[in-house]
């Protein structure tokens, strides 16, 4: 049973990853890979429009935050505190973030205030202090999971 | 039409590259003999055979005045020779070419959605089974259906198909024929003749350009009293030849909108049915009785997504064959007329484009003035030349002579005169009051009279303090703010003056167009955290200019990794290279800049004008364009609802419309449409041939659609007496209406696919919140709150609807322009979206009732002359650069930030403001001075593009002291506004207001802290900061960031938009207004102005203890001028001035001096009308007694008095002081 849940958390992991990558990750080639720090960096170096990235971007933030949400609960569930307290803060900035996104904006990226008072920059270290921690809970979770198989 | 005189001296092109040729190779033969000759050949004018190597002998003359010298005798010459054919030029329209591009363009805007709407022809009929389905009321539908369908076929007849085909043949021929014979033909009639006679002999020419060599310098004047004959003359043919040209382009046009219908016929006919929507209303007879029927029947349509939207291709999908011919013409038009276009820089006022633009004789008018005045300059260079060596070092400097030593220059690496000006500036820095009493005394410092504006603005208190610390520059001067009451200068606050050295000062950018708050950059960031003050830019990019250098030329030298536009403040490595100044890349001067056209020599790249004047306007190639320039296209979007109809604002915009259609600025090209609005949105069908406008009503706002697309927006010239019919009719069409919903949403996106094929101006007239449809919106003030000292709602918008239209908007190169004129809550906050994003601008006018309100009527009039008049520019963008090391990190005003540094601007107005952030990322250590680069591309309503760049450079200190003293007060207080606007939409209102006082705090203490020997328990600023508390209590007292005071929710949000969007001028005059007395405008301080003798009243400060009841004030606060009359005023003043025997007899709503004939009056009205000629916007003037209840309105500007709810500036100052000994 265990095994099973850390499976699934790794794979939510992987695919959180993924996000993470994709939100920061079009920068560092000519535009070719996908990926959020790979999105933000290239609207830092004007390959895409403000308005295309941040539609792009914005679809994905709820994604992010159910897959989250779904990994913190799970946890709780299985009652492994540690992980989850580890879950937690992050899990609750997403849906904060979420939560107070001003009425009038076109969603947590606005494409009208993104290039204003710094925030691609603190976008993108957001993005990549999350693709951080998802990489060291992935690490977790594959250890867990080891573990928890060979308990099995 | 704007392109004809460029046509003809495309003719000159080839003459002139053979001329080229000829200089490019005496340069070459000559170039070594003459660079071995140092000396300055003492009498010039007798050494002709030195003249065909004009490089050479530029590269070495130290002595500027020789240069200058040399200079005008070019330039003389140039003038007799261009001004010797003007008649030849004026002669010949080159009409062909205007043809071909409209015809071209309107076709390739065109074409594409009529083939598409064609081939949605078949689907709509298929749907049109299903909707009738749907259908509530078949009969009445049924019939109306009829109705329609037999109008617009009539409609379609009335445009005439047979017609269509000799039409359309026109324009075929003659673009065929254009580039054959026509412009060859112009060509060589024209310049042949002027240049061949001239250009031939090149030697020659220049023999007698010595001749005028040993005249004085009064040649160029005498030559220039030629230049009003050629002007007028040009003009005059120029519209002799105008109706040719129009009745070609209306002819074509109109073919090509045949062509139009008739692949439409089709589609609309079968479509007409199904839609059934839209209907049209004869409109002679608007009476209530039909439009309610009408309305009645209209209401049903049933969704036919697929029908409604009509998919517009975009243009850019049609630009592959075009390119070709569009730059055939471009080149030739633009690429060739170099030699003689460039030369001449335009005057270019606002308003007549048209003169400047046909005119480049104009424009030698303004570039000779300066270039007249600077041999006086040169000349005192001259004479003081002996005692000042290391100056004329510097100013020779550029030129690559030998004889400066490169090693300065290494280590001054861009900087080219600034070396020397930093000990100057030590030098002159201690003027003590004793030299400033009598310069004379002092000789030394007579060269800079300018340095120090500071020092002419001394006031009276310069007292022991100044005397302490004479070895501070005048804008270091401690002031003690608490104990020193007049801080106010007498006339208005000057801009500070970077501190360069002469030249580069004379070069730089006006303060008017481009501002630093501070005018000394702080080395590294740490230094400017260390001052506490924030770096910003403030921009006014369009800004009318009477005086601005067109320059067209082939190619526009750029930086090729920074693509800077090259400036007065690059470098030049020698002949062939010149140094980017923002990013040190070294770049190749191309062959063409090696020839400046102005003076007509060869190789004196730094004489050009691109490098000779930091505020420019180059004339843009195809290079520059994504899509052939657009038309000039209007629409007005006018709600008509119930409440429209009672305030009454139809008329005024209606009759302001026929006033000043044909001053709209536009060419032949120029569109124009109308949209009405209630629940139901109404457009009108103005093509050409109908008998009067129809009106045609959609109902289903759910999914909006375009009843006919390609006759809504129509040309105004070919329709202009339908729409001169529809204006007279409108005001009075809705007379009756009962409907009080407004469907402004839909309406909204009506005009946006109305608009983007091409892009323009959608001018938005509300009056209440929109309540239908998509976009609506809900009250969210409550009145009980206004006044609240706490908690401030609602700053932002409550949806993002109106901020997706503008983002739509901006990418179609629309703008979207507010008019709110509503009497009560319209949530501003949500409908100003529209504009802030779209980059429009917004106009409020609470309470506006057009006879209840007459003060806001007069306004609305006013402003609406202006807005429709001014100039404008299409699909712009602009782009600001700085020197490495700096980045740009938050934009304010009305724009939207496309990419990291790229403002995209639909629309761009010569009132619009903007406002920049910067940081410092990288030190400054490696450079002395730093630049900014604003370039703004855009379309001119001409349909040229251009590129208008401004290049600021500013001095680098390392210490905070001179960053202080380089404080830019204004600049820094509009900066902290915009920058509070900001925080309190996104955080809160208390959260800006601390913020604001922090700042001042902040930046006093941290000055107070470097100056170790002033006594800390006073209030001390540096004379440059003086103002700083005053205005920032000014701001906090601004309605947009009051609290304690009723202030209504719109008139808050309008204040913030404005502090976004107003440019610096603008914006300090609604800060802090001039207070002035005017009953006693004595002779004194007078400036003559035209003739006219305008008193300079001293400015009072803005206290109620400066009103005494014995006198009569004017407040100038910008957008209103209040006249306050005290009880006790002189009765003469009321009786000359006011036109009144006696102050009770003075009305409570009066809003004009009358013209009485007395001296005091004649004084009043002078000094009025010179404040309103200073300003775009004509003021509108109020005159308010003491029981007026408009008292309010003037009082609370009062800023530097106590409320119950403020701080007077005394307590002020105070709290200020407490919190920085905490």
């Amino acid at each position: 049973m265990e095994s099973v849940v850390f499976i699934f958390s790794l794979i939510d992991c992987c695919a959180l990853i993924f996000l993470s990558v994709y939100f920061v990750s079009f920068s560092s080639g000519a535009g070719g890979r996908p990926g959020r720090i790979i999105t933000l960096s290239d609207l830092e170096c004007d390959y895409i429009n403000a308005r295309s990235c941040c539609s792009k971007l914005n679809k994905w933030v709820v994604p992010e935050v159910i897959g989250h949400a779904v990994v913190t609960v799970l946890m709780l569930i299985s009652l492994h505190w540690f992980i989850f307290l580890l879950n937690l803060p992050v899990a609750t900035w997403n849906i904060y973030r979420y939560i107070m996104v001003p009425s009038g904006n076109m969603g947590v990226f606005d494409p009208t205030e993104i290039h204003n008072r710094g925030q691609l920059k603190s976008h993108m270290k957001e993005a990549m202090i999350k693709l951080g921690f998802h990489l060291l809970c992935f690490f977790m979770y594959l250890y867990s999971m080891i573990l928890a198989l060979i308990n099995d | 039409m704007l392109r004809r005189p460029r046509h003809l001296q495309a003719s000159a092109l080839a003459v002139t590259s053979d001329l080229l040729d000829s200089f490019i190779k005496f340069d070459q033969e000559d170039r070594g003999p003459v660079q071995s000759g140092m000396q300055f050949p003492p009498g010039y004018g007798s050494h002709p055979p030195n003249y065909s190597t004009p490089s050479g002998h530029y590269s070495q003359v130290p002595n500027k005045a020789a240069a200058s010298h040399l200079d005008n005798q070019y330039r003389g010459s140039y003038y007799t020779t261009y001004y010797s054919a003007p008649a030849q030029n004026v002669m010949t329209p080159s009409v062909g070419t205007n043809v071909l591009n409209t015809q071209e363009s309107q076709q390739l805007y065109k074409t594409p959605p009529h083939t598409v709407g064609s081939a949605e022809g078949p689907v709509q009929g298929a749907i049109s089974s299903a909707s009738y389905l749907h259908t509530s009321a078949q009969q009445s539908y049924s019939a109306f259906g009829n109705h329609y369908s037999t109008s617009v076929s009539s409609s379609v007849a009335s445009q005439g198909f047979p017609l269509n085909s000799d039409h359309y043949t026109m324009p075929v021929v003659s673009s065929a024929v254009y580039p054959n014979v026509s412009y060859p033909a112009a060509a060589g009639s024209v310049y042949g003749q002027a240049f061949t006679s001239q250009s031939l002999p090149a030697v020659g020419q220049f023999k007698e350009t010595n001749t005028f060599s040993s005249q004085s310098i009064s040649v160029p004047h005498s030559l220039q009293q030629h230049v009003p004959v050629g002007y007028n003359s040009t003009l005059s043919t120029i519209s002799s030849a105008q109706p040719v040209q129009d009745n070609l382009s209306r002819s074509l046009t109109a073919s090509v909108a045949k062509g139009n219908n008739e692949i439409n016929t089709g589609g609309i006919d079968s479509s007409q049915p199904v839609h059934s929507v839209s209907q049209s209303v004869p409109f002679t007879k608007p009476g209530a009785g039909t439009f309610a029927s009408s309305a009645v029947i209209s209401s049903v349509r049933t969704p036919a997504p697929s029908l409604s939207t009509h998919p517009r291709s975009s243009p850019s999908v049609t630009q592959s064959p075009e390119p070709a011919l569009q730059e055939g013409m471009q080149y030739g038009g633009y690429v060739n007329n170099q030699a003689s276009s460039a030369p001449a820089p335009l005057s270019s006022s606002s308003d007549d484009e048209e003169e400047d633009e046909e005119d480049e004789e104009a424009a030698i008018d303004s570039s000779s003035t300066t270039s007249s005045a600077s041999p006086v300059l040169n000349n005192y260079d001259a004479l003081e030349g002996g005692g000042y060596p290391e100056t004329r070092s510097a100013t020779s400097s550029p030129v690559p002579a030998p004889s400066v030593p490169q090693a300065s220059k290494a280590s001054k690496p861009f900087g080219y005169g600034y070396p020397t000006l930093q000990p100057g500036y030590q030098n002159a820095a201690p003027p003590t009051p004793v030299q400033l009493s009598n310069p004379g005394h002092h000789p030394g410092f007579q060269h800079y009279p300018q340095q120090y504006p500071g020092v002419n603005q001394l006031s009276s208190s310069l007292g022991g303090l100044s005397l302490q610390h004479s070895q501070q520059p005048e804008s270091l001067r401690p002031v003690n703010l608490t104990q020193d009451r007049n801080i106010l200068p007498v006339s208005s606050v000057p801009a500070p003056v970077p501190n360069l050295n002469s030249d580069l000062r004379k070069l730089n950018c006006s303060p008017d167009s481009f501002r630093c708050t501070l005018t000394n950059i702080p080395q590294t960031q740490a230094l400017l955290n260390k001052a506490k003050l924030p770096l910003g830019l403030l921009l006014h990019p369009f800004r009318d200019l009477t005086q601005l250098p067109v320059i067209t030329s082939s190619t526009i030298v750029r930086c090729r990794s920074c693509r800077t536009y090259i400036n007065p403040f690059v470098s030049f490595i020698d002949q062939r290279r010149w140094k980017c100044n923002l990013c040190y890349r070294v770049n190749d001067v191309p062959e063409e800049f090696m020839y400046n056209p102005l003076t007509r020599s060869y190789g004196e790249p730094h004489k050009r004008p691109e490098v000779q004047n930091s505020t420019v306007e180059f004339i843009a190639s195809s290079d520059y364009m994504l899509r052939p320039p657009q038309p000039a296209v209007y629409l007005f979007v006018l709600d008509v609802s119930h409440n429209a109809v009672e305030a009454g604002y139809l008329t005024i915009v209606c009759q302001s419309l026929l006033e000043n259609l044909d001053k709209l600025p536009g060419d032949s090209r120029t569109r124009i449409g109308f949209i009405t609005f209630d629940s139901t949105v109404q457009f009108y069908n103005l093509q050409e041939g109908l008998s009067q406008p129809q009106m045609l009503i959609v109902s289903d706002i759910d999914d909006v659609f375009l009843p006919t697309p390609d006759s809504l927006l129509v040309n105004l010239h070919e329709s202009k007496e339908l729409i001169k019919d529809l204006l007279n009719a409108l005001p009075n069409m809705f007379t009756n209406t009962r409907e009080t919903h407004s469907a402004l949403g839909p309406a909204l996106q009506a005009a946006f696919k109305l608009m983007s094929p091409t892009g323009g101006r959608i001018s938005v007239f509300q009056t209440q919140l929109p309540s239908l449809g998509a976009g609506l919106l809900h009250s969210r003030e409550d009145p009980n709150q206004r006044s609240s000292t706490k908690v401030v709602q609602h700053l932002g918008p409550a949806t993002d609807f109106y901020k997706k239209l503008a983002l739509d908007c901006s990418g179609q190169q629309t703008a979207v322009d507010l008019f709110l004129l509503s009497s009560q809550y319209s949530d501003l906050a949500s409908l100003a979206c529209m504009s802030k994003y779209s980059a429009g601008c917004i106009y409020y006018y609470p309470s506006f009732h057009h006879s209840h309100n007459p003060a806001q009527a007069e306004k609305l009039q006013k402003d609406l002359k202006r807005y429709l008049t001014r100039k404008i520019g299409f699909e712009a963008v602009m782009r600001i650069r700085c020197t490495k090391g700096l980045s740009i990190h938050t934009f304010h005003g009305n724009f939207f930030v496309r990419s990291t540094d790229l403002l995209s601007l639909a629309n761009v107005n010569p009132d619009a403001g903007f406002a920049v952030q910067m940081s410092i990322e990288e030190s400054l250590t490696d450079t002395s001075l730093v630049c900014f680069q604003t370039a703004l591309l855009y379309t001119s309503s001409k349909g040229e593009r251009r590129i208008r760049v401004h290049t600021l450079c500013l001095p680098v200190v390392s210490s905070l002291a001179d960053v202080y003293a380089g404080a830019d007060v204004q600049a820094v207080v509009c900066l902290l506004a915009n920058m509070a606007v900001d925080r309190s939409v996104s955080s809160s209102l208390s959260d800006a207001r601390d913020a604001l006082v922090n700042a001042v705090v902040d930046s006093l203490a941290a000055y107070m802290s470097t100056a170790s020997n002033l006594q800390q328990s006073m209030l001390i600023a540096p004379n440059s900061l003086k103002l700083f508390p005053l205005y920032i209590l000014a701001l906090l007292k601004q309605k947009a960031f009051r609290t304690g005071t009723s202030t209504r929710l719109d008139d808050r949000v309008y204040a913030m938009c404005q502090m976004k969007s107003q440019p610096l001028v603008h914006l300090m005059k609604m800060i802090h207004p001039n207070l002035y007395r005017i009953d006693k405008l004595i002779d004194e301080s007078t400036i003559h102005v035209n003739d006219r003798v305008v008193p300079q009243p001293p400015l009072q400060k803005l206290s109620a203890e400066k009103l005494t009841r014995e006198g009569a004030f004017l407040m100038d606060c910008g957008s209103i001028f209040y006249i306050w009359i005290g009880k006790n005023c002189d009765n003469n003043f009321i009786k000359d001035v006011l036109g009144y025997p006696n102050y009770a007899s003075v009305p409570q709503k009066m809003t004009q001096l009358p013209e009485v004939d007395a001296l005091s009056s004649e004084r009043t009205r002078s000094f009025i009308s010179w404040l309103r000629d200073s300003r775009p916007l004509s003021p509108v003037l109020q005159v308010i007694k003491d029981e007026n209840p408009a008292k309010t309105d003037f009082f609370q500007h009062l800023i530097e008095d106590r409320t119950e709810a403020t701080f007077s500036y005394y307590e002020f100052l105070l709290n200020i002081q407490q919190q920085i000994c905490k």
